[in-house]
């Protein structure tokens, strides 16, 4: 295959930048602004007060079934998305409140799907994993664990298809990254250099079965080589690692083809409500919140190096603070769909 | 006023739970994600996280109460402005509305709200929409427009070929991908010519890696892509079939209309020629069982050229059962390229008065032979073509059998939850007052499909086993 790198390091880092520009400024340019990380801050601030929110609606019987939460990994898909164009697409996995909120999804929308209502994105017949906007760039929500994995692929194929310059974000679990149909896709993907980044949540748990306990190599960033796709280990917990990383790996498979990123992150929370994480030692989540938590790192950084002090973010808490019980009020306003709609969207109507 | 913590449901099924420990006391100062207290379930203790911040006001609830109901007050919690002046008088009022599955269980003796509710039950029944196959007029797309323009004799192989190359050639998001599409020209020839003409870009070889390329193509189609993606055989689909029920037959419901997955997948399907089990079952009643889907199921070349031209530009996702034994056979195939048959229609392939034979893909051929041997007999039958199998003609099925108060279905597949089970259910429900003998299935045997060539033919329908049949439900035998 021509144009792929066969060498064992990081291949993204030639000055290929074939769709950044200043047009959008924080997206693409290298340097994230004091705007950008207050933006990064405000972002991820939303995602977390909105699983907290989604967590608290699930107590009261408001959201039913299953619902994962994202808290924890906020850096991954905050960081991810600053390094995208209009027009690039993203798909991921069940625990997907975080990854439709930055792709500009209304969280009052997204909200009134986990309730089941009629103002849902998915008309209260999807619920928490399966949501989807076309305009957003965002394709699901995917429940079945390795299926994104092509799906994305096929997206990123579509891109080349077009030639509409176009990358595919794929996220996928560590977890997922067992499945065979992952590989089936690498393959593909990369005989056929699509656009495509793989990125790799790996927060350390498959539900209860840890890395270590069920891959027998831990390295996920290194499953690409036998289909001579490269990976990288970064640090999910840091938006701004997360976004250097992101860029490089963007420009890659806009020019080149298919490229791996594994986020090293962690979720707070259990794999689903109704798990309640004993396979794991308090301590642990413990020194990952007290130490790592991505929010407080970036929190950190704007009031030490960016002359913002506790005000200036409280306005920012206060704001998101707001958003999100708007948005848990429409979810719970807003009426469940009408029975007529059980029957409806199972086709098309030729 | 004081925000309300209340006994959360940790699980999709808990009602209550044990109130274990509080891990804070009034008076101390809550932030989001603090641990407020343990709760024990039926299956574990869980963790309560904060979500609002504040001080916390009252203990409601005390520590080691048993049997709290979900969404009771358990505490009080001071906002940042507040004082302990605001729990004065106040009174928890718990959670308002919400519409749990509780609500729902919960069987209401109000009257005038059940007559409300059954009223409402019954309109919605009426909304029952297009495929619903207990709806005999619901899949009912019109006649089938009577064609009297050019033909040619082609082989079936041909016809594909040809419709594949008319909506390529119309259509430039349509392309084709699959295993030895390409180079090969099709592992049974029958993409032969299609590379020359579009290119590699249009016209893929695929690794063999089915469950990957199925998911690959619905992820082309969910973005706005026309593919068609070719199985070499069905039997092989059974590793994908997970992209073909979960990613693609699914996704335009869960997602309430904003995105759907208009592919094709197609492919020979039913019983080979002495290649033995794996290589030799049909697959109708799998995919004809998903909502979601349309299946059909060509036989003549006017049904090849015409379901698959009309499978391409739908825009839902469709299984086309082809049949490797009949891609050699030749029909007369229209040449219009605006030709497509309507999707959801039978055809009746030949007139008759006395017994309806139902039949699809190759045993549309073995029901004509076993007509033609009733004739001899004095028994005229009328041969329903299905064409396609999801949405089920049933009008067409139903009128006939008005006619001729007696049914027989034919069919490759395993007689099991198979087609032939589906059209008795429906006789029953919408024509049984027509029915002058019990609906009768003729269908492949209920085993692996053997090698050995004389256990091969015994385990098919044969125009023998159909009249057979038939005999037997006009009590002619
Ligand atoms: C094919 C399949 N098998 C099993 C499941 C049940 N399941 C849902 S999530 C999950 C764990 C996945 O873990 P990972 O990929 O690490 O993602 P995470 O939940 O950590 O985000 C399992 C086993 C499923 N949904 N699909
Ligand atoms: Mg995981």
């Amino acid at each position: 295959m021509a144009g792929k790198s066969k060498s064992g390091g990081k291949s993204a880092s030639s000055g290929s930048k074939s769709k950044s520009s200043g047009a959008k400024s924080g997206k693409t340019g290298a340097k994230p602004s004091k705007d950008d990380l207050l933006q990064y801050y405000r972002d991820m601030l939303q995602i977390r007060r909105f699983e907290e929110k989604a967590g608290q609606l699930y107590g009261m019987g408001l959201i039913g079934g299953f619902c994962h939460l994202y808290i924890g990994q906020e850096a991954v898909v905050i960081g991810m998305q600053s390094c995208l164009e209009d027009g690039d697409s993203v798909i991921t996995t069940y625990r997907d409140h975080g990854h439709m909120l930055a792709t500009g999804m209304d969280p009052k929308g997204v909200m009134a799907e986990l309730t089941g209502r009629i103002d849902g994105y998915s008309k209260g017949k999807g619920g928490s994993m399966h949501m989807f906007s076309k305009d957003k760039g965002f394709y699901g929500g995917h429940g079945i664990v390795g299926a994104n994995v092509p799906l994305g692929t096929g997206l990123a194929f579509a891109h080349k298809y077009r030639e509409d310059g176009g990358v595919c974000l794929t996220y996928f679990g560590d977890g997922a990254a067992n499945q065979g149909q992952v590989y089936e896709a690498f393959n593909m993907a990369a005989l056929w250099d699509l656009p495509v980044v793989y990125v790799i949540e790996n927060n350390k748990y498959g539900m209860g079965t840890s890395v270590a306990r069920s891959s027998a190599t831990t390295d996920l960033h290194k499953r690409g080589a036998a289909h001579g796709i490269d990976g990288q280990k970064i640090d999910g917990m840091n938006v701004l690692k997360v976004r250097e990383a992101g860029i490089e790996a963007v420009a890659y498979a806009r020019e080149k083809g298919p490229i791996i990123l594994e986020m090293e992150t962690y979720r707070y929370r259990g794999h689903s409500m109704s798990d309640p994480a004993k396979y794991r030692s308090k301590e642990e989540v413990s020194k990952m919140r007290d130490e790592r938590d991505p929010i407080v790192q970036l929190r950190d950084i704007i009031l030490k190096e960016k002359g913002i002090d506790e005000d200036g973010l409280k306005e920012i808490d206060k704001e998101v603070r707001e958003i999100i019980n708007a948005a848990a009020e429409f979810a719970q306003e807003s009426p469940e769909p009408d029975p007529s709609e059980l029957y409806t969207d199972i086709l098309i109507e030729a | 006023m004081p925000i309300e913590v209340l006994m959360p449901a940790l699980s999709p099924t808990m009602t209550e739970g044990n109130l274990a420990k509080w891990h804070k006391a009034e008076g101390d100062s809550v932030t989001s994600g603090d641990v407020l207290a343990e709760i024990e379930t039926d299956k574990a203790t869980m963790e309560v996280e904060a979500v609002d911040e504040g001080t916390m006001g009252k203990i409601l609830v005390s520590e080691g109460t048993e049997a709290v109901a979900v969404n009771t007050p358990i505490a009080l919690l001071l906002g940042e402005d507040e004082d302990k002046g605001a729990l004065d008088g106040y009174e928890a009022k718990g959670v308002g509305g919400g519409s749990t599955d509780k609500d729902k269980a919960e069987p209401k003796d109000d009257k005038g709200d059940k007559e409300e509710k059954q009223a409402k039950d019954e309109s919605t029944s009426e909304q029952k929409a297009p495929d619903g196959f207990a709806k005999p007029e619901a899949a009912d797309p019109g006649p089938e427009p009577d064609y009297d323009g050019e033909t040619h004799e082609i082989t079936i192989r041909e016809a594909l070929r040809d419709a594949m190359a008319e909506e390529m050639r119309a259509d430039d998001r349509v392309f084709l991908m699959g295993e030895e599409v390409a180079e090969y020209q099709g592992a049974y020839k029958v993409s032969q010519g299609l590379l020359d003409e579009f290119g590699p870009k249009r016209v893929i070889d695929t690794p063999i890696t089915e469950h990957g390329f199925a998911g690959l193509g619905v992820g082309a189609s969910m973005a706005g892509l026309r593919p068609i993606v070719e199985f070499m055989t069905w039997n092989f689909a059974m590793q994908a079939i997970d992209h073909i029920i979960n990613s693609a037959a699914k996704t335009l419901y869960m997602a309430g209309g904003e995105l759907g997955s208009p592919i094709v997948f197609r492919g020979p399907n039913g019983a080979a020629s002495r290649v033995a089990a794996q290589h030799s079952q049909c697959y109708a009643s799998w995919y004809a069982h998903c909502p979601g889907l349309k299946v059909v199921a060509p036989w003549s070349g006017m049904d090849a050229k015409g379901l698959l031209k009309a499978a391409i530009r739908d825009p839902n996702p469709i299984v086309v059962l082809e049949h490797e034994m009949l891609y050699g056979t030749k029909f007369e195939a229209p040449t219009d390229p605006d030709f497509v048959l309507p999707i959801g229609k039978a055809k009746i392939e030949r007139k008759g008065s006395d017994v309806t034979i139902t039949a699809f893909s190759r045993m549309v051929d073995v029901a004509l032979a076993a007509a033609e041997e009733l004739a001899s007999d004095g028994i005229e039958a009328e041969v329903i073509n299905l064409r396609t199998l999801r949405p089920l003609d049933t009008a067409t099925i139903i009128d006939s059998v008005k006619k001729t108060n007696r049914i027989v279905t034919v069919e490759e597949g395993w007689p099991y939850a198979g087609i032939g089970s589906e059209i008795a259910s429906v006789m029953m429900e919408a024509a049984f007052d027509w029915l002058d003998a019990p609906v009768t299935r003729v269908c492949g045997e209920d085993v692996p499909m053997p090698y050995a060539a004389n256990l091969e033919a015994l385990a098919l329908p044969t125009p023998e086993r159909v009249a057979k049949a038939v005999r037997s439900v006009s009590y002619a035998d």
